[in-house]
């Protein structure tokens, strides 16, 4: 996935839970990326947080550590 | 099996709870009071003769064949308008009777010439059938009519024009303008059953009868031809005619039908139970059938008449091969494409690992094929790499109605509409995408339920014929977020609330944080209507009238849930039905018109990346282990990728391969562009189809698909009800789609070994707590039955949430109004909305190859008369059609449907594609694209644009099958 785009649907679940109580809403984005990302996504996801994460909203940035980390990546055979 | 006759107990049921006992002809009837003498007798298996009258429609009088004797009554009363009383005695037969009768149909006969003694018509139609049984012999009256073909000339099937022959100066030709019936005015007997079906059953009221004497007959609209009239060709006057003179055309070409079987039509999601009748192998019509209990014997034009695209010549029957999309395909058998596509994806899965490949379920498929696709993926592939269209369309609705109810379940059935009073309707155009149902709504709405419109469009259900809302509110396209919580913020703040109910069913302190944040001044009708663009005053009586009208009941579909915010309109519908404690009984709830036929069905079939069927998800391991024990293989306890997922992630390189059953998601998912990209960066691309769709040109495998009509199974409706398809004829390219994909497993290693779609149904029962009840021969027995339906529910939950909402308690969530990034500016003025016309369906690649084309030919664009004189374009005229993404070209329609600003198209034609300029913008919870809003702008234009041009070549170049030369 481009990483705009993935910024941009991060940014877009973090906008839905800004109005519920911050607690409720850093875990809410947590579970939501937890539930429906698949890894390769959560893999690039934690790139880019650790690479600087520029343009995350801080809700996404704080949930990022409730996010379950993915297996390192399948090395396909030869 | 032979052709099944319904009985017609000639007039409706009575619902009223005393019963009354008669005799009639010596036998002793009970019956409800209030049915008719007529009813009562076919009830103890007494037919009485009749022309005007059919259970369908209320009792008319007017035919005068149905007359019986009462003892103590003078005179001979017709059956059909007389009720029961309790201890009637009625005779049905007697020799005043007979003379009576005779005379009468020997009238009738007099003014029907073509009908009686002929060879013109079917010979066997009701009123054939009534003349046999009432013993005319003779006509003392001639047959030279005003209004009648010249009796020679009849035989041949003509006549002598008005004018050009003194006795027949009312003769009317026969009408033969739609496609699939015809009117033949001589035929007439002025009974009104067409006219009363149109008004009564269907709710259009394009017919009435015209003139006087020997001039009256039926017409359509102003005397129009039937296919330029308001009628809507559901085929409901055609059922209901008791002669020739209204025919379905292929009964008339290849004669009656001799065999028929009960099953569900394949198009929309209302889920209609249809007599598929037959003749040899070739079906000659489609009949609704009476005890369908979500259509009640109704149809619309696609389900009735739209079945050719089984039969049409672009059906692709053979299996076929392609190394590159760039080649000609070339036909295999089926061996040889299976055991291909298995090395291509244990290659790839080799090369780049077990989650480079993935499948795409159908909607349209039945659950039991949908079931073994996600199947095929989980166990045989290794993965969760499994999506659906409803990614498309009503992901949001799981999504949104579990985070408040706690399921993903629509609450009621249909019927349920019987008791509503008043209905909020949004982002939903029934009378064009859920036909059947709207007739329902339609029908309830002149019995005096109220109704309030969200869309910005008028649609029919704002004003047509007997129906007027009582609230439009023509909303910009993407605030449907902002409209909900604004009438919340009336029932709140007004008080409007229903505290006793959500006391006892909803989280207390849930509703309070909800109720204080929609009470906040920004979201008063005043600021709303800011937004949205309507009026306060109306927002604020809408409010009352939904909250305080009685019987609450909201009817949603894509209006809603193709948005950025669909998610969080759903939670809104949902946040307003239980404030107003419209929830748990019969007449309200909260209802999603679902788009396909089996969309609930896909979804229920675990089609989505993130769960097992029954909305389990794949994390958790009790449900893992069910199915790990079941099929002796571990799950992958990751989320998989969704279709967008999966395109970004074919961009990238990490996805290389996939089957797609029944779907064409180049034309049905948004920005074709990067669609188009990702197929093309597959290496093995498997289209399971009935023909070679859009999708197709990207793929290297063509697996031939089956018709609704050539396989068993079931569908599962917008009402959650569970329905049988049954198999009418033989598979025209060898399997059914279950087998294909059971053979693609077998060829994958797998050890599968059903042998009929209810072995496979047993299998989701035994694994889903939801589906455990079901089996065939429960479905046999009941005809349908609504899920949940286990222990609890042995016949299955019409309406949910009774006694308790499934959650627990119900929970209301905050919805707070985000604005799309699709905005308008200077480049792209206007805002794009797109829909569905009642013709054609989805995608098209069904009703394109019928006859409905005859009333949708191309996609159009609607545009307000103000916008169209600003731009310089006129009615008919080709415009260019600009977003951000894209352009296409298609032709203008000028009309104040949609408000200025607004312009809306449908998106059932592939030279048009919608979708090339809808964006990438999706549901902020389920990926569900914006399909619903985008920016554009429009310009007069002098053809099709380069993409179009581009495209059309594509289309020809993939296409090609290679000939292949017989060996010398």
């Amino acid at each position: 996935m481009s990483p705009d785009k993935l910024i941009y649907q991060a940014n877009q679940i973090a906008t839905f839970f800004k109005s519920k109580p911050h607690a409720e809403g850093v875990t809410g984005v947590a579970d939501h990326i937890n539930k429906f990302w698949e890894p390769r996504i959560r893999r690039q996801f934690f790139a880019m947080i650790e690479g600087g994460n520029e343009g995350f909203d801080p809700l996404v940035v704080e949930a990022a550590a409730n996010v379950r980390r993915p297996s390192p990546e399948e090395k396909p055979a030869a | 099996m032979g052709l099944i006759t319904e009985i017609d107990y000639g007039t409706p049921e009575s619902k009223t709870g005393k019963q009354v006992t008669l005799t009639v002809d010596g036998k002793t009837v009970t019956v409800p009071e209030g049915t008719s003498i007529m009813r009562a007798a076919m009830e103890g298996g007494v037919e009485i003769p009749k022309l005007c009258a059919t259970d369908m429609l209320d009792s008319f009088g007017s035919c005068r064949v149905c007359l019986v004797e009462i003892e103590g009554r003078n005179g001979t009363p017709a059956s059909c308008t007389t009720q029961v009383g309790e201890g009637m005695v009625v005779h049905t037969v007697s020799e005043r009777l007979d003379t009576i009768r005779r005379g009468v149909m020997e009238l009738y006969v007099s003014d029907h010439p073509t009908g009686w003694g002929e060879n013109a018509g079917t010979g066997a139609s009701e009123f054939d059938r009534m003349a046999e049984k009432i013993g005319l012999s003779e006509n003392r009256f001639g047959v030279e009519g005003r209004n009648h073909v010249v009796a020679e000339d009849a035989a041949a099937g003509g006549g002598v024009a008005p004018g050009e022959g003194a006795l027949t100066i009312d003769y009317m030709v026969k009408d033969e303008s739609n496609p699939y019936f015809t009117y033949d005015p001589s035929q007439c007997i002025v009974c009104s059953r067409c006219v009363r079906a149109c008004a009564d059953v269907q709710g259009t009221f394009a017919l009435t009868i015209e003139g006087r004497g020997f001039e009256s007959r039926m017409v359509a609209s102003m005397n129009e031809d039937f296919v330029d009239s308001e009628c809507v060709s559901c085929g409901a006057c055609v059922q209901a005619c008791p002669t020739d003179a209204l025919r379905e055309k292929a009964v008339l070409e290849k004669g009656m039908p001799e065999r028929s079987v009960v099953t569900t039509c394949a198009y929309c999601g209302v889920g209609c139970n249809f007599k598929a009748e037959v003749k040899g192998d070739e079906v000659i019509r489609m009949m609704p059938y009476k005890d369908g209990k979500s259509n009640h014997g109704h149809s619309c034009v696609k389900g009735r008449f739209a079945y050719g695209y089984a039969t049409h010549s672009d059906r692709i029957l053979s299996p076929m091969l392609r190394e590159k999309i760039t080649d000609p395909w070339r036909e295999v058998t089926w061996e040889e494409a299976l055991a291909h596509t298995a090395k291509e994806f244990r290659r790839i899965q080799h090369q780049y690992g077990r989650g480079s490949i993935g499948g795409i379920t159908s909607s349209r498929c039945t659950d039991e094929e949908t079931y073994l696709v996600q199947k095929l993926v989980r166990q045989g592939f290794g993965n969760n790499n499994v999506d659906t269209c409803a990614r498309v369309c009503h992901s949001p609705t799981g999504y949104g109605l579990n985070t408040t109810l706690g399921t993903s379940a629509g609450t009621q059935d249909f019927d349920s509409v019987e008791e509503t009073d008043v209905m909020l309707l949004i982002g939903a155009n029934p009378t064009d995408a859920h036909p059947v149902f709207a007739s329902r709504m339609k029908k309830r709405l002149r019995e005096g339920a109220r109704i309030i419109v969200i869309d910005p469009r008028r649609t029919d259900l704002v004003r047509s014929p007997h129906i007027e809302a009582a609230y439009h509110l023509p909303i910009k396209p993407g605030t449907n977020v902002a409209i909900l919580t604004g009438l919340a913020h009336v029932i709140v703040t007004e008080k409007l609330y229903d505290e006793a109910y959500i006391r006892s069913y909803c989280e207390w302190d849930a509703f309070e944080d909800w109720a204080e944040f929609v009470s906040d001044p920004r979201y008063s009708p005043e600021e709303t209507a800011k937004v949205c663009g309507v009026d306060a005053e109306t927002i604020r009586q809408a409010a009352r009238l939904y909250a305080a009208g009685g019987n609450g009941a909201i009817f949603y579909g894509l209006g809603v849930t193709e948005h950025s915010q669909g998610s969080t309109a759903v939670m809104g519908l949902a946040n307003l039905a239980m404030a107003t404690g419209n929830i748990g009984r019969n007449g309200v709830g909260v209802n999603p018109l679902r788009g396909q036929n089996n969309v609930q069905g896909s979804c229920d079939m675990g089609s989505f990346p993130h769960e097992f069927p029954g909305y389990r998800h794949v994390a958790t391991d009790s449900v893992r282990k069910i199915y790990e024990d079941l099929w002796g293989v571990a799950l992958d306890k990751e989320p998989g990728l969704r279709i967008p997922n999966m395109l970004d992630a074919a961009v990238d390189g990490t996805f290389r391969g996939i089957y797609i059953q029944g779907e064409d998601i180049l034309q049905s998912d948004p920005d074709t562009t990067h669609v188009a990209a990702g197929l093309a960066a597959m290496e093995c691309v498997v289209v399971h189809d009935l023909f070679l769709n859009e999708t197709a040109r990207y793929a290297h495998v063509f697996l031939p698909g089956s018709t609704f009509l050539e396989k068993d199974g079931t569908f599962i409706n917008a009402e959650r009800r569970i329905n049988l398809v049954h198999k009418v004829i033989e598979p025209k390219a060898r399997y059914a789609d279950w087998e294909a994909t059971q053979e693609l497993a077998r060829a994958l290693g797998l050890d599968w070994n059903y042998t009929h779609p209810s072995e496979i149904m047993d299998e989701i029962a035994a694994t889903t707590p939801t589906f455990s009840g079901v089996t065939f021969d429960l479905l046999e027995r009941e005809g349908s039955v609504q899920w949940p339906c286990n222990e609890k529910a042995p016949l299955g939950t019409p309406v949910m949430h009774i006694n308790g909402i499934v959650r627990g308690k119900g929970n209301f969530v905050r919805t707070e109004y985000v604005a799309t990034d699709e905005k308008v500016g200077p480049r792209f003025p206007l805002l794009l909305t797109t829909g569905r016309i009642l013709s054609q369906y989805n995608v098209g690649a069904q009703t394109r190859r019928t006859g409905n084309v005859a009333w949708h030919a191309e996609d159009m664009l609607e545009i307000h008369p103000h916008d169209a004189e600003d731009r310089g374009i006129r009615n008919g005229d080709w415009v260019r059609l600009s977003s951000r993404s894209n352009e296409t070209t298609l032709r203008a329609l000028v009309t104040d449907r949609v408000a200025p600003g607004v312009v809306y198209t449908t998106f059932h034609h592939p030279e048009t594609q919608a979708n090339v300029v809808t964006t990438d913008y999706t549901d902020w919870a389920t990926s569900c694209p914006e399909f619903k809003v985008t920016a554009v702008q429009i310009a007069p234009s002098n053809g099709p644009s380069e993409w179009q041009r581009e495209y059309d070549e594509l289309t020809a170049m993939s296409r090609r099958i290679a000939r292949v030369e017989a060996a010398e």
